[in-house]
């Protein structure tokens, strides 16, 4: 049982003092605390940009057509009189959902706490390789920079939906967004991927390499799980989404047929022969549906953490836990087709679609249940962070059994471009993922800044952001049942939706109330930042190696040897020790077992 | 330290945690993760071709009818012989690249020196080739017509050979007497300006269309495969109507558009996989030559430790194997 402790080669990088100037620590930093902050405050501004896009096509939605004056102050030229043009509707809901679901909850979230957390808790001094860390996070500076940029192209920016799909994304004179806009929306995008892969590689290595002595991968905190595997699924579908792009930028403008054929402009046949729109669904959706788990397992993982330590509880099912990881992200690759339902697919394929969607539907349940498990009997400190963590678990539950309803093909058709698939993707990924992303801000804000958040501002934080959410989203499954398709700008042209203008009044002043209250938050934020109270060490009695960190952030994170590890994260409540936690680096006491887990 | 002492419990485990639990460096491992993502948009690029062919599963190209030339051996037909050189160099260049990787786990600079030399030429070679492929396709053989609906008619005549008939393709050149034209600008007026014109074709089809009347042994043979996994050849009066109802342009070589052998998703294809496929052997030659001066200048000598070498070469094999699907899905099958 006697084991020699070596001193790592590792160990000594902590021990070297660069002298820092303001451009290395601030800008150009390799240090991945310093790279965690640049990725959530650059997530979190194309945040600020993408809710509020959002609200002005709300606005639009609501009242039709009728001259309002914000939209003439936002919108220029795109708004004579007031009037939202159509175009630049169809421009903001692609732009709003592409912003969202890459910048804010892929990079944004990943970025953040991956780099945050997985030296932290793993217990190294730093990512596998600081340099390409940096590398990556102004790679994603440079996408964001210029996915803004293309906002203000004279034809207006990318209008094709945030999926892309060709024609009009592959004919340049196909709509106004299709020349200039789309251009910039595809070099954005392959910067982004170049970003996320360099992201990815340095956390799955970082994962498998760099843990401390001890730390298995069966003790590492179900973050740490979720990041690796989020990480893997990226490596694993994004270079699709490269292949398909790069087949289209062949198609833009060099003339090539992979998506085209049969195609007549004013009477003209264009020369495009042979190609298939529906290939590109294909390649898209590979990497569409897997990112939707790239999306969603770091805000789990998070909840898991958040959800173990503050109902002081072991975490319900360890291993069931990291067994639907594994299930989830394997499953995420072969159920593709059920976007593409009523693409003309042969029913028997959609029926093996429809197989593999719905036992999607096993580890999620597992994972849910675990939560509410781990929450029964629990002693819950409803702080914000808890809060905003069953606020997921409720959302991912909401929104998984529409996703039942959706996944099956027969169903699917009736609802399909409805706004019963926005109400259902928004709530299991936009709106879980964003709670995820909050609970893990309000978490690790002492962790990140030094500072604790106001507690009161986060409740209120919460509760009207709840609330509006589900005011958002819970009438839209009712109007997607009565058939209101998605991406129209109006539909005052059908009488049989007029009954529903109403309905999406209600929707569009809790969109309002909920864009207009995450002020509260951002106040917050800033605030604390700079006054915020001072957290101990240890703010919320924790298990995980992060907290034995000083508050005070320092380059290799711990002044001292790395510790060793003896224990899971989740010995909470453990009987037999003083406290209701025992943290990773306390070694086993005589005669005590490990929990079997 | 009493906590040093005590155990970890799983001090023995490959996943148990401490450094390098593989023994194997992050760099290696990052090399192997980006082969696992590279290797994926190569397989959406194949999963697309794929797909695109199988759409066109009665008319797609004969590679054997395609691929026929080597050079300095003109007007030959040796198909597939040029391009089983290039892969043969390839593999070669894959077994100097594990030679050179072997050496330097021997610390021997001078043959890591020879072998990543020998290496970078075959690369080149490969390259250089791959260039040649690539022009002599552009450039085509025989010509061909395209029709409205986008399909090749191509000609030959039927010979004797060896006491058998056999159909000989017969050049567009061979027959047809090129007029001269005038060539008139699209306009925004005349409703094509969104557009741009490629270069004008030699000949027209109603001078093809002439020269195929004072043939009469010329027939024109579709892109349909028969049931004999050949080329439907029409008989000689559906051979002049084929070209005066439906022909539409004169196509030589392969392009972007159209290409002289069959469907225009062809040379699509093969242009964009096979350069993709190139582009990443071209790169590779350049991180070989980088690497080839490090090992001169003595860089890994003084780090004493040869890895560098032993990454690119993992980039290497991956290239090479790609290639042997690409070569399989192309030139094979």
């Amino acid at each position: 049982m006697s084991v020699t402790v070596e001193t790592h080669a590792h160990d000594d990088h902590g021990h070297h003092h660069h002298k820092e100037t303001f451009v290395t620590k601030y800008i150009f930093s390799q240090d991945h605390k310093m790279i965690a902050k640049q990725y959530l405050i650059t997530g979190s501004i194309m945040g600020v940009i993408g809710i509020l896009m959002s609200l002005i096509f709300r606005m639009q939605l609501a009242w039709p057509e009728k001259p309002n004056v914000i939209f003439e102050a936002l919108l220029g030229k795109w708004a004579p009189g007031g009037v939202m043009d159509a175009d630049i509707y169809l421009a903001l809901v692609t732009i709003h959902g592409t912003i969202m679901v890459f910048f804010v909850l892929t990079a944004g979230l990943s970025g953040t706490f991956s780099n945050l957390l997985i030296p932290l808790q793993i217990g190294a001094r730093d990512m596998a390789s600081g340099f390409l860390n940096m590398v990556s996070y102004w790679l994603f500076f440079l996408s964001s920079v210029i996915m803004v940029l293309s906002l203000f192209v004279e034809a207006g920016p990318a209008a094709a939906g945030w999926t892309i799909y060709p024609p009009l994304s592959a004919l340049p004179m196909a709509q106004g967004g299709s020349g200039a806009g789309m251009t910039l929306w595809l070099v954005s995008m392959a910067i982004f991927i170049a970003s996320s892969l360099l992201g990815s590689l340095n956390y799955i290595v970082t994962v498998i390499n760099l843990r401390t002595k001890g730390m298995s991968m069966t003790r590492l905190p179900l973050t740490i799980w979720a990041f690796f595997v989020t990480a893997i699924i990226g490596t694993v579908s994004f270079p699709v989404l490269l292949s398909a792009a790069l087949l289209l930028i062949m198609d833009r403008s060099f003339g090539t047929s992979f998506f085209l054929s049969d195609i007549f402009i004013q009477g003209e046949v264009l020369h495009y022969q042979g190609g298939s729109p529906v290939l590109f669904e294909h390649l898209f959706w590979f990497l569409g549906h897997p990112e939707v788990y790239i999306v969603l397992l770091p805000a789990l993982g998070i909840t898991s953490e958040v959800i173990a330590t503050n109902s002081r509880k072991p975490i319900f099912g360890y291993r069931a836990m990291v067994a639907s990881i594994l299930a989830i992200a394997f499953l995420s690759t072969i159920v593709w087709g059920h976007h593409m339902f009523v693409s003309g697919m042969n029913p028997f394929l959609g029926s093996v679609f429809t197989f593999t969607t719905l036992l999607i539907a096993i580890p999620s349940a597992v994972k849910a249940f675990n939560y509410i498990t781990t929450l029964w009997k629990g002693n819950l400190q409803l702080n914000p962070a808890m809060l905003f963590s069953i606020g997921l678990v409720s959302t991912f539950i909401t929104g998984g059994l529409t996703g039942i309803i959706l996944g099956d093909s027969a169903l699917d058709i009736n609802v399909h471009d409805t706004y019963f698939v926005v109400a259902h993707f928004h709530l299991v990924m936009g709106i879980s993922a964003l709670y995820g992303m909050f609970a893990g801000i309000y978490h690790w804000f002492p962790k990140l800044f030094g500072r604790m958040l106001n507690k009161n501002l986060g409740y209120l934080h919460f509760w009207v952001t709840a609330i509006s959410a589900y005011g958002v989203f819970f009438p839209m499954h009712f109007i997607g049942m009565a058939g209101l398709p998605r991406r129209y700008y109006t539909n005052t042209a059908f009488p049989l939706f007029d009954d529903l203008a109403d309905v999406n009044v209600v929707i569009t002043i809790f969109a309002l109330i909920g864009g207009v209250f995450q002020l509260v938050f951002i106040y917050n934020f800033i605030h604390s930042i700079f006054y915020g109270k001072k957290p101990s060490q240890n703010p919320w009695r924790s298990n995980t190696l992060e907290w034995t960190t000083p508050v005070k952030h320092i380059h290799g994170n711990w002044p001292g040897e790395i510790p060793t590890v003896y224990r899971w994260s989740y010995d909470y409540s453990k009987p037999g020790h003083d406290e209701d936690f025992v943290p990773q680096n306390v070694p086993l006491k005589e005669g005590e077992e490990e929990l079997q887990h | 330290m009493d906590t040093s002492i005590a155990s970890t419990g799983t001090a023995e485990k490959t996943w148990g945690g401490g450094n390098e639990p593989f023994k194997a460096s992050y760099g290696k491992l990052m090399m192997w993760f980006f082969i696992v993502s590279d290797a994926l948009t190569f397989s959406g690029f194949l999963a697309a071709y794929g797909f695109s062919r199988f759409k066109f599963i009665d008319s797609w190209p004969i590679a054997d009818e395609v691929f026929t030339h080597v050079p300095f051996l003109h007007g030959q037909e040796l198909p597939m012989i040029y391009v089983a050189f290039m892969t043969f160099i390839l593999i070669i260049s894959s077994v100097t690249m594990v030679l050179a990787v072997d050496a330097g786990h021997n610390m021997n600079k001078s043959k890591v020196s020879i072998y990543l030399f020998l290496t970078i030429i075959f690369g080149a070679i490969f390259v250089g080739s791959q260039a040649w492929e690539w022009a002599t396709f552009i450039k085509g053989d025989y010509g061909a017509v395209q029709t409205q609906g986008g399909n090749i008619l191509q000609f030959g005549e039927y010979v004797e050979k060896d006491g058998e008939q056999v159909f000989k393709r017969v050049a567009i050149a061979d027959f047809t007497q090129a007029g001269e034209r005038v060539r008139v600008q699209d306009q925004r007026k005349t409703g094509i300006w969104y557009r741009s014109e490629g270069t004008l074709p030699n000949y027209t089809v109603d001078e093809v269309y002439s020269g195929l009347e004072a043939n009469p042994n010329i027939l024109v043979r579709t892109q349909i495969i028969n049931e004999e996994g050949h080329k439907t050849i029409l008989s000689r009066e559906e051979s002049l109507k084929a070209i005066k109802d439906n022909g539409k342009v004169v196509v030589e070589g392969a392009n972007l558009r159209a290409n002289e052998y069959g469907t225009a998703l062809f040379a699509d294809f093969f242009f964009f996989i096979t350069g993709f496929h190139g582009f990443h052997v071209f790169s590779g030659v350049v991180f070989n030559i980088i690497i080839f001066f490090n090992v001169l200048i003595g860089t890994y000598e003084r780090r004493g430790s040869y890895e560098m070498v032993e990454k690119v070469g993992l980039y290497w094999h991956f290239v090479d194997l790609v290639w042997v699907f690409v070569f399989t899905f192309f030139y094979l099958v």
